[in-house]
C-alpha cells in the first residue's frame, strides 16, 4: 500500500461516525473448542494493552484460560522448531507482517479467510474491506499500524533552536549536529537514505533493485556512519535520547509516546516519512481441531471493531480497521486524547511510507548481507 | 618357563584377573549409563542433527522430483533455457507443491542462493492451478478412447517396463495420487479415476524416449487392452501437440526465463550440497566454479578472524588482570582471602544482562567514566572517549564477565604451590624475580592453561554481550549465527558457520594438547 491508499483508508475511517456496540454478548458460541490457550506476544506495555483490551474480556466472556508467552521476537524460529518436532504448543501468535509472510511461506501458519472468520464492521462492511490493503498475507490478521519514526531531543543547545521538519535532517550534520541512532538492519534505513538522496518515494524499490541503487543508499548512510549508534531493541533509542547519548534516533512510535508522555523526557517526534508497519495475529499450523477452533474464535473476538479501538487506550498504536479509528478514546491512565498520538492520525500521516513486503521478502537476505558487510567495514 | 600361576579354583590367574577387570568396567559403565544416555540424547544428537543441516538439501528434489530429474540432462553452462519437457515437469511438480503448500517453502530456501526467486515461486503457486492442462489428454483420448479409462493405467502399471521406461510418468502419477489424496481425503477412490492432464504430458515425453524394442514389447503383449493402447501410437504420438508450459510460466513471471534461476535450481538439485559452506567463507559456486562473492557481500571471513583475535585478546587481558588477583587470594590469610573471594564471585552470580547494562551506563559518552574524566579535566567536553558500541566496549565488558573463569582455576592451582619452594629458591640465592620466573610461575602454568581454555572457548561463543555493547566493529561470528537461526531462518548457513567454529575450536584444542599437553591442565 502506498500513501494515497492509506490516506483514503484514513479518510474513510473518519467519515464513519457510527459508534460500535459489538459486545461479548454478540459473540457466537464456540463449539468443540479447547478451554485454554497460549497466546504469544511481545511483552511489556504492548502485552499489557492486549491483556486489558482482548484477553481479560475474552476470558470473562468465554471462561477460557489464557496463558501469555512473551516470545514473539523469536516466534519464527520457535514455530519452525515446534513444527519439526511435531509439537506446537502455541495457539495464537502476535508477529510483525514480514514474519507473518515468512511463516505463511514456510507453511507454518494457517490461512485465515477475513470475511468468513472475522466479524464485519458495525455498519456491515465486510472485514476484508474494513482491513483493506492491510491484509498483506493470507495467514495474517493485523491489529495495529505502528511506525518506525524519529525522536529528537528538543533541548539540543547546538541546534540553535532549529527543529527538524524532514526525515533528511538525520543527514544534515551541520545543521543538526550530534549522534544519531538507527536500527541495525537495512529495512527502513536504505529507503530513507535514497529518499534523502533525491529518489522519488515511488521509485525507491526500483532503484534498490539494482546494485548501484544499494551502493547509492549505503554511500548516503556512509556520511553519518561514524556518528551513528546502531540499535537492535526498540527500547534503546528512547534510553539513548534520555541519556543525551544521541540527539536524534529512530524507534517505534509507541516507545517515543511512553518516553514523552509517561516519563516526561525532553523529546519530540518527527513524523515525516514515518515507516508504517503492521503487527497482528497468526495461527500456527498443526493444531488439533479443538485448539484451532478456539484460536479462530479468539481472533474473531480480538479483531472486531471495538476491541481494536480499545487497545489504543493503552498504547499509541493505530487500530488496523478503518472502522475502529473514530472510536479511539482517551488513554486509560493519563486521560489524554489518543487520536493525535496515532501514527495514522491525518496530521501525523502527511508523508508516510509502508514497506513493500514482497520486495523485502525477496531481497532481505541479499540486502542484509550487503548491509552487514558495510557495517563491518 | 614356569607353569602358569593359577587361583585356588584352578583358573589361570591372568584370565581370572581379566574377567574381574571386565566386570569392574561393566559395572562402571552401568553406573555412568544414565548420564551417558542423557548426554547423548539431549546434547550430542541435537548437535549432530543441527550440523547435518549444513549439507542437507533434500527439499529441492523432494518438492520438485520430476523437474530435478529431467533438469539433469540440461547444460547449465550453455546459453539456452531448459526445454519444454522441464517446464511440463515443473507444472506437474508445482501443482502438487501448491496443493501441499510446499512451493513457498522451497522458494525461501532457493532465495538464500538466488535473491528474488521466492516471489517467483509464490506467484507461480497461485497461477499453476489455473493452467489449461488437458491438451495432451485429449490427444491420447482421440487416438484411442481407452486411454481415458482407469483400466488402461492399471494395465500400463502391470507391465514389466513400468516404471523404468516411464520415469516422468511414474513421478507424475505419484504426484497426482498425492494431489488427489490431499484434495479429496485419504480414502479417495483412485482406482476409478484417471490422472490429470499433466500426467499425460509426462507420458508424451516418456514415449519419445522409448526404443523400438520397447515399443514392440508394449504393443505385443498378451493383454489386449495394452496392445490396443500402444498399437500405432509410435507413429501417432509425435503429432500430439505440446501444451507449451514454457510460455505459460514465462507469462506468470519473467523469472522463469532467467538463466540464473535455472542454474541455481540445477546446482541445488542434489540432496546434499556444499553451498552453505562456500557461503560461510564468502564464496559461491557459479557456472565458472568457485568464486569470491562480490566485495560488498563478504563478511564471514572477517568475522571469523575478528572472533578469534578478539577472543585471544580477551584471554590475554584475563591472564594479565587475573594472575595478580589469584596470587593475592592464594597468599593472603584465609579470612581476608575469603572476603576477597566473595568480591570475585559476586559478579559471577549476577545476571549477565545486568552486568552488561551496567557497563553501558559506565562506558557511554555521557556515562560515569567519561563524566569523571571531563570533571577531572583530563579530556575536554567535546573530546569524550568512545568506549562503547565498538571493539573497546566488547573487550572491556567481556574481560570483566569472563575474569572469574580465569581467577578460579589460577587460584586453586596457586593454593597447592607450597610457599617453601620459593623460600628454598631464595635461600639458594635467587632474586625475587628469578624465584618467580624459575620456580613459582612454571608451577602455575596448568592453572593458566585451564583458565585460558575456559575463557577462550566461552568468548568464542558469546553473542549477547557483543550484540549489546559491540556496535558494528565489536560483534562476533556468533551474532550472525544467532541472526540466521532466529531471524532469517537460514538454518543451513547457521549450521555451516557453527560447524566451522566447532572444528576450529577442536583444532586449537588439539594444538594446545600438542604444545602444552592437556594433562597439564588443572582446575584445582
Amino acid at each position: 500500500m502506498n500513501k494515497t491508499t492509506l490516506a483514503t483508508a484514513i479518510a474513510i475511517a473518519s467519515t464513519i461516525g457510527i459508534s460500535a456496540s459489538a459486545s461479548a454478548q454478540d459473540l457466537p458460541e464456540c463449539e468443540n473448542c479447547a478451554d485454554n490457550m497460549t497466546i504469544v506476544s511481545w511483552g511489556g506495555a504492548y502485552s499489557k494493552s492486549q491483556l486489558m483490551a482482548y484477553h481479560d474480556p475474552y476470558s470473562s466472556a468465554t471462561g477460557t484460560t489464557i496463558v501469555n508467552d512473551e516470545s514473539s521476537a523469536e516466534a519464527v524460529a520457535k514455530l519452525r522448531a515446534m513444527s519439526e518436532a511435531g509439537n506446537v504448543t502455541w495457539d495464537v501468535v502476535d508477529v510483525v507482517a514480514a514474519d507473518a509472510i515468512r511463516l505463511c511461506d514456510e507453511g507454518l501458519a494457517l490461512e485465515i479467510d477475513a470475511d468468513a472468520d472475522l466479524a464485519a464492521a458495525p455498519d456491515g462492511t465486510p472485514a476484508s474491506e474494513d482491513f483493506g490493503d492491510l491484509l498483506v498475507s493470507d495467514c495474517f490478521i493485523p491489529q495495529i499500524v505502528y511506525s518506525t519514526t524519529f525522536g529528537y531531543r528538543n533541548d539540543n543547545d547546538d541546534w540553535g533552536g532549529a527543529t527538524p521538519e524532514s526525515v533528511c535532517a538525520i543527514f544534515e550534520t551541520e545543521k543538526f549536529p550530534g549522534q544519531r541512532s538507527l536500527e541495525k538492519r537495512p529495512i527502513a534505513n536504505v529507503e530513507w537514505a535514497l529518499m534523502c538522496d533525491g529518489v522519488a518515494i515511488d521509485d525507491v524499490y526500483d532503484v534498490l533493485e539494482t546494485d548501484e541503487g544499494v551502493e547509492r543508499a549505503l554511500a548516503k548512510l556512509d556520511t553519518i556512519k561514524d556518528q551513528t549508534v546502531w540499535w537492535s531493541a526498540g527500547a534503546e533509542t528512547p534510553q539513548l535520547l534520555a541519556d543525551g547519548e544521541v540527539a536524534i534516533g529512530s524507534t517505534y512510535n509507541g516507545r517515543l509516546f511512553a518516553a514523552i508522555e509517561e516519563q516526561n523526557q525532553p523529546i519530540s517526534i518527527l513524523w515525516d516519512a514515518q515507516m508504517f508497519d503492521l503487527d497482528g495475529w497468526i495461527i500456527p499450523a498443526g493444531l488439533s481441531a479443538e485448539r484451532e477452533a478456539r484460536a479462530r474464535h479468539y481472533i474473531r473476538f480480538a479483531t472486531d471493531t471495538q476491541r481494536l479501538a480499545d487497545q489504543a487506550k493503552y498504547i499509541s498504536y493505530g487500530p488496523a480497521r478503518a472502522s475502529s479509528a473514530p472510536l479511539v478514546g482517551k488513554h486509560a491512565e493519563l486521560g489524554i486524547d489518543m487520536a493525535p498520538h496515532m501514527p495514522t492520525d491525518p496530521k501525523n500521516a502527511q508523508n508516510t511510507f509502508l514497506y513493500n513486503y514482497e520486495w523485502w521478502a525477496d531481497n532481505r537476505d541479499d540486502l542484509d548481507a550487503k548491509f552487514q558487510a558495510w557495517l563491518a567495514k | 618357563m614356569a607353569s602358569e600361576i593359577t587361583t585356588h579354583d584352578g583358573q589361570p590367574l591372568r584370565k581370572s584377573l581379566a574377567r574381574a577387570l571386565r566386570r569392574e568396567k561393566f559395572r562402571a559403565l552401568v553406573l555412568i549409563a544414565p548420564l551417558l544416555i542423557f548426554v547423548l540424547v539431549t546434547f550430542l544428537s541435537p548437535i549432530a542433527d543441527m550440523l547435518f543441516r549444513s549439507v542437507e538439501n533434500s527439499i529441492v528434489s523432494n518438492t520438485l522430483p520430476g523437474t530435478t530429474r529431467v533438469l539433469q540432462s540440461w547444460d547449465p553452462n550453455g546459453k539456452e533455457l531448459p526445454d519444454e519437457q522441464v517446464y511440463a515437469s515443473l507444472a506437474d511438480d508445482m501443482m502438487l507443491a501448491q496443493e501441499l503448500k510446499l512451493h513457498t517453502r522451497l522458494g525461501s530456501r532457493l532465495n538464500y542462493d538466488q535473491p528474488g526467486i521466492a516471489s517467483v515461486f509464490r506467484k507461480s503457486g497461485r497461477h499453476v492451478k489455473k493452467f489449461e492442462t488437458d491438451t495432451q489428454l485429449e490427444a491420447f483420448k482421440s487416438f484411442n478412447a481407452v486411454w481415458a479409462t482407469p483400466a488402461s493405467w492399471q494395465a500400463l502399471q502391470n507391465h514389466s517396463l513400468w516404471p523404468q521406461a516411464f520415469p516422468s510418468t511414474a513421478i507424475s502419477f505419484n504426484n497426482w495420487t498425492r494431489f488427489v489424496k490431499s484434495d479429496e481425503g485419504e480414502d479417495a477412490n483412485l482406482a476409478e479415476m484417471t490422472p490429470y492432464g499433466l500426467t499425460y504430458s509426462a507420458l508424451y515425453y516418456d514415449l519419445q524416449q522409448l526404443s523400438d524394442d520397447q515399443w514392440h514389447q508394449l504393443s505385443t503383449t498378451d493383454n489386449p487392452l495394452l496392445t490396443s493402447m500402444f498399437e500405432g501410437l509410435q507413429q501417432a504420438h509425435s503429432s500430439f501437440t505440446s501444451t507449451d508450459y514454457k510460455a505459460k510460466f514465462l507469462k506468470i513471471d519473467k523469472g522463469w526465463g532467467k538463466l540464473e534461476n535455472w542454474q541455481t535450481l540445477h546446482r541445488l538439485s542434489p540432496p546434499l550440497v556444499d553451498s552453505y559452506y562456500w557461503a560461510s567463507i564468502d564464496r559461491e559456486r557459479t557456472v565458472n566454479g568457485i568464486e569470491h562473492k562480490p566485495e560488498n557481500e563478504r563478511i564471514y571471513v572477517t568475522l571469523f578472524i575478528r572472533t578469534f583475535l578478539m577472543s585471544a585478546l580477551i584471554t590475554c587481558m584475563c591472564i594479565l588482570l587475573g594472575y595478580p588477583i589469584a596470587y593475592l587470594l592464594a597468599t593472603l590469610p584465609t579470612r581476608t582471602s575469603n572476603l576477597l573471594m566473595i568480591l570475585v564471585l559476586l559478579p559471577f552470580w549476577t545476571s549477565l544482562l545486568v552486568r552488561t547494562s551496567a557497563w553501558k551506563v559506565l562506558l557511554q559518552q555521557q556515562g560515569v567514566i567519561n563524566n569523571i574524566l571531563v570533571w577531572l579535566g583530563i579530556i575536554g567536553d567535546d573530546g569524550r572517549l568512545a568506549l562503547i558500541n565498538n571493539m573497546t566496549g566488547t573487550i572491556i565488558t567481556m574481560t570483566h564477565i569472563l575474569l572469574p573463569f580465569m581467577i578460579l582455576p589460577l587460584f586453586s592451582v596457586m593454593k597447592t604451590i607450597s610457599p617453601s619452594y620459593v623460600r628454598a629458591a631464595k635461600s639458594m640465592g635467587a632474586t625475587d624475580w628469578t624465584a618467580f620466573r624459575r620456580v613459582y610461575f612454571p608451577n602455575t602454568i596448568p592453572g593458566i592453561g585451564a583458565g585460558s581454555i575456559l575463557v577462550f572457548i566461552l568468548s568464542i561463543g558469546y553473542y549477547i554481550t557483543p550484540e549489546l555493547v559491540g556496535g558494528t566493529k565489536g560483534v562476533f561470528i556468533s551474532n550472525r549465527i544467532a541472526y540466521h537461526i532466529s531471524s532469517s531462518l537460514n538454518w543451513g548457513l547457521a549450521a555451516a558457520l557453527a560447524s566451522i567454529l566447532l572444528v576450529a575450536v577442536l583444532i586449537l584444542y588439539w594444538a594446545y594438547d600438542r604444545i602444552v599437553g592437556i594433562d597439564n591442565v588443572k582446575l584445582g
